[in-house]
């Protein structure tokens, strides 16, 4: 079930004005970290047991600066940091949600929330369903993930998959500024446990968005009324002959491409996922149906990934709209490759553009 | 009390410290010494900061508090008594005060005795509850079980020294304790039957799920204890495990995080000498198992695990010292696993006959039935009331596995999430028409 406009929301094309990060109808331009931060803020704000820690998440406002200020404005009960072990922090987290809490964890980078995988596998994804439904887990875990950050070793996984297989976990991923806000609020208030991943490369991206309209949208029960994000895929590009098919970091990358295959006179339509789980069948049946057409862009290996997942399931559900083999764009099966050569890992445009290139055009 | 208020060359006030406390040697003849920072005319330099940027938790000051309270040092306090705490000999007499292992700051009171009546029918109940499940696994009527018998003052003393608020979180072989907490045993049983839940609802006993997984519920006692803390109820919260478990990280993290957020969580680990067939000189290289507590800033205390006093006894005096103070403490209790680990283990491959022999002297049980009945407080009119009611919990077991459960295979799909995804809704269709075809074959 596709949106096809985010009215609140304008990508920016041009670097901010003279009279400051403000566009003519006096929006300001807002970052992606400033809207995670307020989506945080906000809850808190709203909600006596949301708490948030993780490791230097109080003091320092963690090392993306996330969650800036929250120790100041609401105390070090509600925002606070850890001693430095990811696995307590998950099952610690656990504990004060089955008490009452609702609990936001940091953690710091992709690759270091593996020591708490045995927590967030055995433990977060499952118990709800242990106690037949009498233990729900309200937390959120978030995790900063995906390259082109020029991070080293162990800074730039894109671990998704390994959270997606897990049935019992929610995996989302914005790719917007309006999307932060709105989604990270949306984590906030499930009853279930959602993997939060935040694309780091678009900490710093700025959106004319007006987070005070998206706060009222949302508070206004804008999600209660069934028009919120979860396992709702956005098209954020129409178009005709083809659908490029990504999430999080690799959606402006396929926007990009979109614009760059205009160029050669092809019409790309982009589809968003925005959650992986829940999953958004519809949205996607819809888009490839149309055009006949699909590639999947995905930043982590391909291999056993969830961009295998959707090539499979537009093979189930489309088989007969289609007009080509479905592809994929994603990086290569090995370990993430130093700052130095990441560009050469990362799907980019002229990758995709290859791949359209090599599509069936003739009937 | 409010810990620290009295002075270390001072009587204790609470009487904690009885009778025989002696006086405080280092702690106060070191005189003051106050740290860098400190307002404090005599902190122990151990807890209290040194150098900017090294200030110790809170719990450091906490530590040496309470310890002053008892006229003794913070690692006399902090480090287990110098022998194990043991009340009953194993012929069942007590044992006489100065021999119980006592000192200060480490002082157990004797429970009352109502409250070892009860233990003892919660004991003898346990056992029938052991033995009955141990028979129906061999029948066939009962997937699995992993017995305690043997360990059943532990599994008794853990559940009744907590609170009506308070949480417990056991594991797998801790079933008779969180039946002795209230738990239906009917109720228990059902996940060693084969069903895919626990069985019962944490909520409504404050009992979480028997966990598989060795020590990850350490840290979830830890969270539950912190969201408590947090809104300034008194919850204390018992954590289960074992000797093998203490080799686990997360019993590491668990301990770490409750002492640096100072929760009142009591880890209880049994030591029965085995994780499956692994003995603990395998596990560990520690001069007792608690001896760790010291390490993470908290006081950790030995006791016989099949004395069902010297059990109830410490942990009593845990679960009120972590209430009281916000502290977490550690009590490792020495027993011994008398039946394999499983129906699937065979014992004999890893320990002789012989030392499960010697253990069968050192039963939980019968030590208690010969103190009890030495003390007048049981006769044969209670006896045979007690062995009444284990017959009728075994009965109720025995009744219960006659009969399968009544699962829904379409009720799988159903707990997953709060509501259900597209994808199983469509998965759950496919197997509702699946039984409905099979039915119709």
């Amino acid at each position: 079930m596709a949106t096809t406009t985010e009215t609140t929301s304008t990508p920016e094309t041009s670097p901010a004005s003279a009279a400051g990060d403000t566009s003519p109808t006096g929006v300001k331009a807002t970052t992606f970290a400033a809207a995670l931060n307020t989506a945080m803020s906000d809850a808190m704000e709203h909600d006596d047991a949301v708490c948030v820690f993780g490791e230097d998440v109080g003091t320092l406002g963690g090392v993306f600066r996330i969650t800036d200020g929250l120790t100041q404005r609401f105390g070090e009960n509600r925002c606070f940091d850890t001693p430095l072990a990811e696995s307590g922090i998950a099952g610690m987290a656990t504990g004060m949600a089955i008490n009452g809490m609702k609990p936001v964890i940091e953690m710091q980078f992709d690759a270091f929330a593996y020591p708490a995988l045995e927590q967030i596998f055995s433990h977060i994804a499952k118990l709800a369903n242990r106690t037949r439904g009498h233990v729900r887990l309200p937390m959120v875990i978030r995790v900063p993930y995906g390259g082109g950050v020029g991070g080293v070793e162990h800074h730039c996984d894109s671990s998704e998959a390994y959270y997606a297989h897990t049935p019992g976990l929610k995996v989302y991923t914005p790719a917007t500024v309006a999307d932060a806000y709105l989604m990270l609020r949306e984590a906030i208030d499930s009853p279930d446990p959602v993997v939060f991943f935040e694309p780091k490369k678009l900490y710093w991206t700025k959106e004319q968005v007006d987070l005070a309209a998206l706060r009222r949208r949302y508070e206004s029960g804008a999600a209660d009324a069934g028009v919120g994000t979860e396992g709702r895929a956005v098209v954020v590009r129409e178009g005709s002959d083809v659908s490029l098919i990504s999430y999080g970091p690799s959606v402006s990358v396929a926007l990009k491409a979109a614009q760059a295959a205009a160029e050669e006179g092809i019409s790309a339509e982009v589809l968003d996922l925005r959650s992986i789980v829940p999953f958004d069948d519809d949205a996607l049946t819809a888009t490839v149906e149309k055009t006949g057409r699909a590639v999947v862009i995905a930043e982590p290996q391909g291999f056993v990934s969830v961009a295998g997942e959707i090539v499979a399931r537009i093979q189930e559900r489309c088989f007969h709209s289609l007009s080509s083999p479905v592809r994929r764009v994603t990086g290569f099966d090995i370990p993430y490759p130093s700052p130095k050569l990441e560009e050469h890992h990362l799907p980019s445009v002229d990758r995709i553009l290859d791949t359209l290139d090599e599509l069936q055009w003739e009937d | 009390m409010t810990p620290g208020t009295a002075p270390a060359d001072e009587t204790t006030p609470t009487g904690e410290a009885s009778s025989h406390a002696q006086q405080p040697d280092q702690a106060a003849d070191d005189g003051p010494r106050a740290g860098a920072g400190s307002t404090s005319t005599d902190v122990d330099p151990r807890f209290a900061p040194e150098v900017p940027g090294h200030e110790k938790a809170e719990q450091a000051t906490h530590i040496w508090e309470t310890s002053r309270r008892f006229g003794i040092t913070p690692e006399q306090y902090m480090l287990p008594a110098g022998q194990q705490i043991r009340m009953l000999a194993p012929d069942g007499t007590l044992i006489p005060e100065d021999q119980q292992g006592t000192s200060p700051g480490h002082e157990y009171p004797l429970p009352e005795d109502e409250a070892l009546l009860a233990a003892y029918e919660a004991l003898v109940v346990g056992r029938r509850i052991n033995d009955q499940n141990y028979a129906l696994v061999r029948q066939g009527r009962l997937a699995v079980y992993p017995s305690s018998h043997g360990q059943e003052a532990c599994q008794v003393g853990a559940a009744l020294a907590l609170g009506d608020g308070d949480w417990m979180f056991p594991t797998y072989r801790d079933t008779v304790a969180v039946i002795t907490r209230g738990v239906d045993p009917l109720e228990v049983m059902v996940s060693f039957r084969g069903d895919w839940h626990c069985g019962y609802d944490p909520h409504q006993y404050q009992v979480s799920a028997l966990s598989t997984p060795l020590t990850t519920q350490l840290l979830h006692a830890v969270g539950v204890a912190h969201a408590a803390k947090l809104r300034g109820e008194d919850t204390v919260v018992l954590a289960m495990c074992g000797d093998g478990a203490t080799s686990e990280g997360d019993f590491h993290e668990a301990l770490n995080f409750a002492a640096v957020f100072e929760v009142p969580v009591v880890f209880f680990v049994q030591n029965n000498g085995y994780a499956i067939s692994v003995p603990l000189s395998h596990q560990s290289a520690a001069p007792s198992l608690a001896h760790k507590a010291i390490g993470y800033g908290m006081a950790g205390e030995q006791v016989d695990g099949n004395d069902m006093v010297a059990v109830l006894a410490t942990l009593r005096r845990a679960v009120d010292l972590a209430r009281e103070h916000s502290m977490p403490l550690l009590l490792e209790a020495t027993t011994y696993r008398m039946q394999a680990h499983t129906n699937a283990d065979d014992d004999t491959r890893y320990r002789d006959a012989d030392e499960v022999e010697l253990w069968k002297e050192r039963d939980p049980l019968l030590r208690m039935k010969r103190f009890l009945s030495g003390k007048g407080v049981l006769d044969d009119a209670v006896e045979s009331r007690i062995s009444a009611t284990a017959e009728e919990v075994a009965a109720s077991l025995r009744q219960a596995m006659t009969t399968e459960p009544a699962m829904d295979p379409l009720e799988i799909f159903d707990h997953v999430y709060s509501a259900p995804t597209a994808q199983l809704r469509e998965q759950r269709a496919q197997l509702a028409d699946e039984l409905e075809r099979s039915q119709e074959d």
